[in-house]
């Protein structure tokens, strides 16, 4: 089954490449921009024919490699 | 008293670390991370470089190398641990340093001296030191700027300036038992006055008199 994880950064925590990718939209003219975020989004391919036994696999993933619990968020969507 | 130097596929200062022990009439050996057996060692250091090259995060992947139970072994009964650079990142992966790191926070790779402060002798890294003692040292990094959004990271050594964004202006951290440490200069390219500077040298002396026999 295909699975697509993403990994958002904290609202709290700092992203520099996203304000230097704002920076950039403003120089160009696109002012309205009031905020950038650059997240991360995983695709898999998980031999199983079980929703939910994949998705609760790829959260194991995500809480020992995937994410990092300091930093991040994540959202497990199982394709249908 | 013996340190072991552990090589994670991608690290680059390996062999500076094991000279700049050696040069302070230490020893060190490499110890291959997918080694599991470190009981001849007294502490070890994580050495700086680009681990499986930094792919996912800094740290990430090499956390989960067969070395690093031992490591966490070692740590766990206060044996000196100390990462340095992509080490501090991978600490802070394994969990046995608080924080993450993030890119630094003009984006640019900083490879320059940066000037910092001891800010506490009450860790591995700072011992031999005093408080308030400017340390010159070369930074070398893209993604040095800690947060610790815990606030438990007691920082050892701060940026007299503020070349990353790291939280508290740490270049150097600890955790609270002051046995595992983390710093993002390296301590090992300024031990001698044709490399520009000697400050590293109380850092490593500092780690080295904090060896006991296992």
């Amino acid at each position: 089954m295909k699975v697509t994880v993403t990994i958002d950064r904290r609202p709290e925590i700092a992203d520099p490449e996203g304000t230097t990718v704002k920076k950039a939209l403003h120089e160009l003219g696109f002012t309205d921009t009031v905020s950038v975020r650059m997240d991360r989004v995983i695709h898999l391919e998980i031999d199983s024919d079980d929703p939910v036994e994949v998705k609760a696999r790829v959260e194991e993933m995500c809480k020992q490699l995937l994410a990092n619990p300091v930093l991040e968020d994540f959202e497990v969507h199982v394709d249908a | 008293m013996r340190a072991g130097v552990i090589v994670f596929p991608g690290v680059n200062c390996e062999h500076d670390v094991v000279h700049a022990i050696e040069a302070l009439g230490g020893e060190a050996e490499l110890v291959w991370h997918r080694d599991t057996d470190l009981s001849g060692l007294d502490g070890v250091v994580l050495p700086g470089g680009f681990a499986h090259g930094d792919a996912l995060r800094t740290g990430a992947i090499a956390r989960f190398s067969p070395a690093m139970s031992e490591v966490e072994r070692l740590a766990g009964e206060g044996s000196p641990v100390l990462g340095i650079c992509n080490g501090w990142q991978m600490l802070c992966e394994a969990g046995l340093l608080p924080g993450a790191h993030i890119a630094n926070r003009d984006l640019s790779f900083i490879c320059r001296f940066v000037d910092t402060e001891v800010a506490t002798t009450d860790t591995i890294l700072t011992r031999s030191a005093e408080v308030g003692q400017r340390l010159r040292i070369p930074l070398n990094s893209y993604e040095g700027n800690w947060v610790d959004p815990t606030g438990t990271g007691r920082v050892a050594l701060r940026y007299v300036d503020d070349p990353n964004g790291s939280q508290d202006r740490a270049a150097a951290i600890s955790n609270e038992a002051g046995n595992v440490a983390g710093i993002m200069p390296h301590p090992e390219r300024a031990i001698d006055d044709l490399l520009g500077s000697t400050d590293g040298n109380v850092l490593l002396e500092s780690f080295l008199g904090s060896l006991v026999p296992a």
